[in-house]
């Protein structure tokens, strides 16, 4: 093949990893565990981390050399299993408890920051291992450093689990509290969902569904930045021009991650699982989706527009993302998270970006209400009523929604919390304190929806 | 997919005196060979697309990124070393 590329386009692709933050956010190679079943708490533990010691063990070197070789970061190796209520269902909350700890030790094994998969899937309602595990998770949190946990609590065909709503509230709480010391840090690390995605490769929310195969490898692309600057370049652009743009833009950042993941699947022997082709941002200045928003012409994130301005800009990505990639998957939304965006962090800290209209773009976006800090007395349900409208958001349009709030320990708005590393720091938001405590002691099930009648 | 073994070389900064020959020094050195050079400067700014091939050289792209870097650090430019597989795949179908 002859070599015919532009100076221009190879410049291009260089400034954009060096000036723009472009990079592979996550590998996160998914691994089925449900064979790994034993008898206690230790026995399933031990077994678990001998697979996973086995099956990730060239993870991490095999994302360095790909790094090294094509000059383009990959900031995160990680692994993600099948959900734990599945494989230790039977098992006692002690034993819950035990496994998290083989979990932990088992990524700190292979090298990765976090594993996901501590995780229950409960919409429609909870088995004995569901009601084991979620008991055991504000313990489970606190006392490792690398488990991520979720649940799924609502989908768009079984509806919402208010039971589980109700008691992801308490859940919540009682994790913020036990790791009082650091912030509330457990909270980091634990997500609640409606309708989430088995091949997501995003912390805290990635977990190996039960539809995956055997292993599997996702990837998760990064690139505000890039896109931050393209749009800036373009001032004079209207808005379906600036969406082609965009696009054009989002194929390229998707290619590197296709590259990436087809590379690292040859080079690990496991098959490529999907790309995410959602924009994740990072506290790096300059790597804020928020900075997007704001270059596309709104003052400040959290104005009257930004609504559409994240619609525009998530459906841009995908359109330009799915031609780039064979298989696209995951979460696949721009990422709107307060503490891991200095875009976002700055408009709340203005009084531009409230908790309401933050609620309001995740109806058009991935994926949720997503690392905010509230006052750390805020009651258990309200937590959960913002858990319910999420999840009503989630089932009624059909896609993934999620909430990871941190209710601060000591902490009142205007506070902030400080995580450190790509978790960040957060202002405390004002929470509205109307209580819907009663709505919330019902309990029950939120019938799934119908979708014919659609208004 | 098949990986190639031809890399793509930048070399960005203000122009000085020995800029082509210190890398060239290091990619003999190395026995990669030189396939094609863009060079241009622009207001003082010097700016450098190298294609080379490694097909024989004694060092992995690892290892020559390395080299390059430090030389880079060195001349106070800024050297990029990435296989050619990342330009096809972002700007070509």
């Amino acid at each position: 093949m002859p070599f015919n590329l532009s100076k221009d386009e190879i410049l291009e692709t260089v400034r954009m990893v060096q000036a723009e933050n472009l990079d592979i956010r996550t590998i996160t190679m998914g691994i089925n565990i449900l064979d790994c079943r034993g008898t206690s708490g230790e026995a399933t533990g031990r077994k678990i981390f001998d697979k996973i010691a086995k099956q990730a063990r060239d993870l991490v070197r095999v994302g360095e050399t790909i790094e090294k070789e094509y000059g383009i970061p990959i900031i995160n190796k990680r692994v993600s299993v099948t959900p734990i209520a599945m494989v230790a269902d039977g098992l006692s909350t002690a034993d819950m408890i035990t496994v998290a700890h083989y979990l932990d030790r088992a990524a700190d094994e292979v090298g990765v920051n976090f594993l996901g998969g501590f995780s229950a899937l409960v919409h429609k309602g909870y088995t004995r291992g569901d009601k084991a595990l979620i008991e055991s998770i504000p313990d489970s949190l606190a006392l490792t450093e690398r488990v991520c946990s979720s649940v799924n609590l609502a989908t768009t065909k079984a509806g919402i689990n208010m039971d589980a709503v109700y008691d992801m509230g308490l859940i919540i709480k009682k994790t913020a509290a036990l790791t009082a010391d650091r912030d509330g840090l457990g909270c980091a690390k634990l997500v609640v969902f409606s309708n989430a995605a088995e091949d997501n490769p995003f912390m805290a929310g990635a977990f190996h569904g039960p539809g995956e195969p055997e292993c599997t490898l996702n990837i998760g692309i990064s690139g505000p930045g890039v896109v931050a600057n393209i749009v800036k370049s373009n001032p004079g652009a209207d808005l379906g021009e600036l969406a082609y743009i965009i696009k054009n833009t989002a194929f390229k950042i998707t290619r590197t991650g296709e590259l990436v993941g087809r590379t690292a699947s040859k080079r690990l022997g496991v098959p490529f699982g999907i790309i995410d082709l959602s924009l994740a941002p990072t506290p790096a200045i300059g790597d804020s989706v928020a900075d997007i928003l704001e270059a596309m012409g709104l003052q400040m994130v959290g104005a009257h527009g930004s609504t559409a301005a994240l619609a525009m800009l998530n459906d841009a990505i995908k359109k330009g993302g799915a031609m780039a990639s064979s298989y696209v998957g995951g979460l696949s939304g721009a990422f709107i998270p307060v503490s891991e965006d200095a875009g976002m962090i700055n408009a709340v800290n203005q009084g531009a970006l409230t908790l309401e209209k933050l609620e309001a773009m995740t109806c058009v976006c991935s994926v949720g209400l997503d690392m905010i800090a509230i006052p750390g007395d805020t009651p258990a349900e309200i937590i959960s009523g913002i858990i319910a409208d999420e999840a009503a958001i989630g089932m009624i349009n059909r896609k993934t929604t999620a909430v990871r709030l941190i209710p601060a320990p000591g902490k009142r708005e205007g506070d902030w919390v400080e995580f450190g590393g790509l978790l960040g720091r957060a202002p405390v938001m004002k929470v509205n304190l109307q209580s819907p405590a009663n709505f919330i002691n019902r309990k029950g099930r939120i019938p799934a929806p119908i979708h014919s009648l659609n208004n | 997919m098949e990986e190639g073994t031809r890399v793509i070389i930048t070399v960005l900064g203000y122009d000085r005196i020995g800029i082509i020959y210190n890398i060239s020094k290091i990619l003999a050195e190395t026995s990669v060979n030189i396939l094609d050079i863009n060079q241009t400067i622009l207001q003082g700014f010097f700016t450098m697309v190298m294609v080379v091939d490694m097909a024989k050289a004694t060092v992995d792209v690892a290892e020559l990124r390395r080299l390059l870097a430090e030389k880079g650090r060195e001349m106070e430019m800024e050297i990029t070393t990435q296989h050619e597989d990342i330009f096809n795949f972002m700007h070509r179908i």
